[in-house]
């Protein structure tokens, strides 16, 4: 699902696993065809795993394990399951642009998702029309929400900022509870489907539907990061005074990347509405911001395919591990807290594309 | 050398470069922080072609008055001309666009990225990618050392390649005037040449630059022209050989004698 600027440094000690919880085989994916023979660097030949991780076909093999999932399992559950996990991948990948891309953040971001879900579901419901036909709808909304909270708050840094996105995402929720056209505390119930009420409402359908849109907006968060856009997010997150030194419109930049973190979320939002056809205040609490940006920070910030099996990880493994009943959560966060003492950079971090091309190229060893 | 009254405003009648071609002027720059004042009537110029030093001690005034060229701090009052252009209230972005470009103390490059892409950064105001390609092989070309790291992450290298980058960085941009704070700071005498070697040969390929320096004498073997900055005004102004040997220089920045 993801695009190909993965990369890993040196040998990594996890396989590209988590997906594999969808039931496909991530560790022996298909034989792999590089260029031209990869030079040794320090007498060490990049591992196979390296070589699957680093493949510019990642991005396809992605696809194929979201794709290849439900001819494994395809109980309604398990889809059910992985339509929220496919979501929940367009979540992260959108907050990956505020947090991961441009380092600004962001404790509310539920509250983009709630508006997105919100707008498309009582625009759906309100005016009976497809939840599809609310798409532009939901773009201007969504893009008028972050200009709303972005632009007065994105003069503050760090700290401050986190401060301001978490009261942020708790006033919308409020909002919602509270506001007549929201539905109050019960929400909105009967949302027509994404193309009206009796197309692809199948389980399997909706989920392969999801997968496909899910995975355009990883394609294009993806290249965005390497956009002149994204490259001037970047040198925000390492130093916002020496970009602005250089000629970097910061305000604007940053205002770009929450704008863009506003969209991705407020899509993600629409395919929620469209996926639960009811939507309630309960389901934009801050554990859901929280849980995002775990995702993040899990998967190792600004890299696409280490957000995407963060997120994919985060959202299955409470599931994958219900057996366990009440220890569940215990058992949830232990695993969280041993990735980040094993791999504190995630899962699978961020690495430049001339790292990679250097250490694969360079003929001597580096001192 | 012409030292100014008693009065901390320096005079600028003599104070012009030795070919008389002005590319940057100040004149009588106010800055305060707060209550604190940073500078007082602070006036210099700098000439085409120029290397121009600013000496003095800490808290002088030199890294404010870099600053609020470069449009990261706003000046009260005082006015800021470029080639005929007011730079005064203009932001950084513009200044940058108009051809000033400043090199702040301590490097500040980007240590989790790449050489290359901090000398991306260099260019951001470049759309064209291909001649921002151009642009950077250039830079590579005058540092070959940057070349051989383009993949390595910028604080890996050693603080005289942290310092070349920071140069090369700046000159992706293509500077009419380069500004330079404190270059040498943290470096070994050997590598304070080296880098003292690539500013006069920036120079000599067309830009002026303007160099604040505590090492005031490597600073003066490369400028032209100097000033001496104290409580925020100019006190001193004169030819590099003629700061070299002023006395109150010596004892004050060249480690007596």
């Amino acid at each position: 699902m993801s695009a190909g600027d993965a990369s890993q440094e040196g040998t990594p000690h996890v396989e590209p696993g988590p997906q594999a919880g969808q039931g496909a085989q991530a560790g022996q994916g298909p034989p792999v065809k590089h260029g031209p023979p990869v030079k040794p660097v320090r007498g060490r030949g990049p591992s196979v795993v390296t070589r699957l991780m680093e493949t510019r076909y990642l991005g396809w093999i992605g696809l194929a394990i979201a794709l290849g999932a439900p001819l494994i399992i395809a109980t309604p559950y398990a889809l059910n399951v992985m339509t929220s996990a496919a979501i929940f991948v367009m979540l992260a990948v959108g907050l990956n642009i505020v947090v991961g891309y441009c380092g600004l953040l962001d404790l509310g971001y539920a509250a983009f998702f709630a508006v997105g879900a919100y707008t498309g579901g009582v625009m759906a419901a309100e005016l009976d029309i497809p939840l599809i036909a609310t798409v532009p709808a939901v773009l201007v909304v969504t893009v008028v929400a972050g200009i709303v909270i972005g632009a007065p708050t994105l003069r503050l840094r760090s700290d401050y900022l986190a401060i301001v996105t978490l009261g942020f995402g708790e006033i919308i929720r409020i909002c919602a509870t509270n506001l007549e056209i929201t539905g109050g505390p019960s929400g909105i119930y009967g949302i027509p489907g994404l193309f009206g009420d009796d197309v692809l409402t199948e389980p399997a359908a909706f989920y392969y539907l999801t997968v496909l849109i899910v995975a355009v907006a990883v394609l294009l968060a993806a290249r965005l990061g390497r956009s002149r856009l994204g490259r001037a997010w970047r040198f925000v997150r390492e130093d916002e005074d020496a970009a602005e030194a250089m000629g970097v419109h910061t305000y604007k930049v940053k205002l770009a990347a929450y704008i863009g973190g506003a969209v991705w979320g407020g899509m993600a939002g629409v395919l929620f509405a469209a996926h639960l056809t009811a939507i309630s205040p309960p389901s934009f609490t801050f554990l859901w911001s929280a849980l995002v940006l775990m995702a993040v920070v899990l998967g190792g910030m600004g890299s696409t395919p280490g957000v995407v099996v963060g997120a994919v990880f985060i959202s299955l493994a409470p599931e994958l591990l219900r057996d366990l009943a009440d220890y569940r959560f215990f058992v949830f966060g232990v695993l969280l807290i041993l990735v980040m003492i094993v791999r504190p950079q995630g899962l699978w971090p961020h690495r430049s594309q001339e790292t990679a091309r250097t250490a694969a190229r360079s003929k001597e060893p580096v001192a | 050398m012409e030292p100014t009254e008693a009065g901390d405003r320096s005079s600028t009648s003599d104070d012009q470069p030795l070919n008389n071609r002005v590319l940057l002027e100040v004149a009588d720059l106010d800055v305060r922080y707060g209550g604190v004042q940073a500078l007082r009537g602070l006036s210099i110029t700098v000439g085409k072609g120029e290397i121009v030093a600013l000496l003095g001690n800490n808290g002088a005034g030199k890294t404010t008055t870099l600053s609020a060229i470069s449009g990261l701090v706003r000046a009260t009052s005082g006015r800021i001309m470029l080639g005929g252009r007011d730079l005064t209230k203009a932001t950084a972005p513009k200044v940058v666009a108009a051809g000033v470009v400043h090199v702040p103390e301590g490097r500040r490059i980007f240590s989790l990225l790449t050489v290359h892409e901090n000398l991306q950064l260099g260019g951001h105001l470049v759309r064209d990618g291909r001649e921002l390609r151009r642009r950077i092989d250039q830079v590579y070309e005058l540092l070959p050392r940057l070349a051989e790291r383009r993949g390595q992450q910028g604080g890996t290298l050693s603080g005289g390649e942290q310092q070349m980058l920071a140069i090369g960085r700046a000159l992706v941009a293509r500077p009419r005037l380069l500004m330079l704070d404190e270059p040498s700071m943290g470096l070994a005498p050997l590598v304070v040449t080296a880098v003292m070697d690539v500013i006069r040969d920036i120079n000599a390929a067309g830009s002026a630059v303007l160099l604040v320096e505590q090492n005031a004498k490597a600073a003066l073997k490369i400028a032209h022209r100097g000033y001496v900055i104290e409580n925020g005004a100019t006190v001193l102004h004169g030819t590099a050989a003629e700061l070299a040997e002023d006395s109150r220089v010596v004892e004050a920045y060249l480690g007596g004698v």
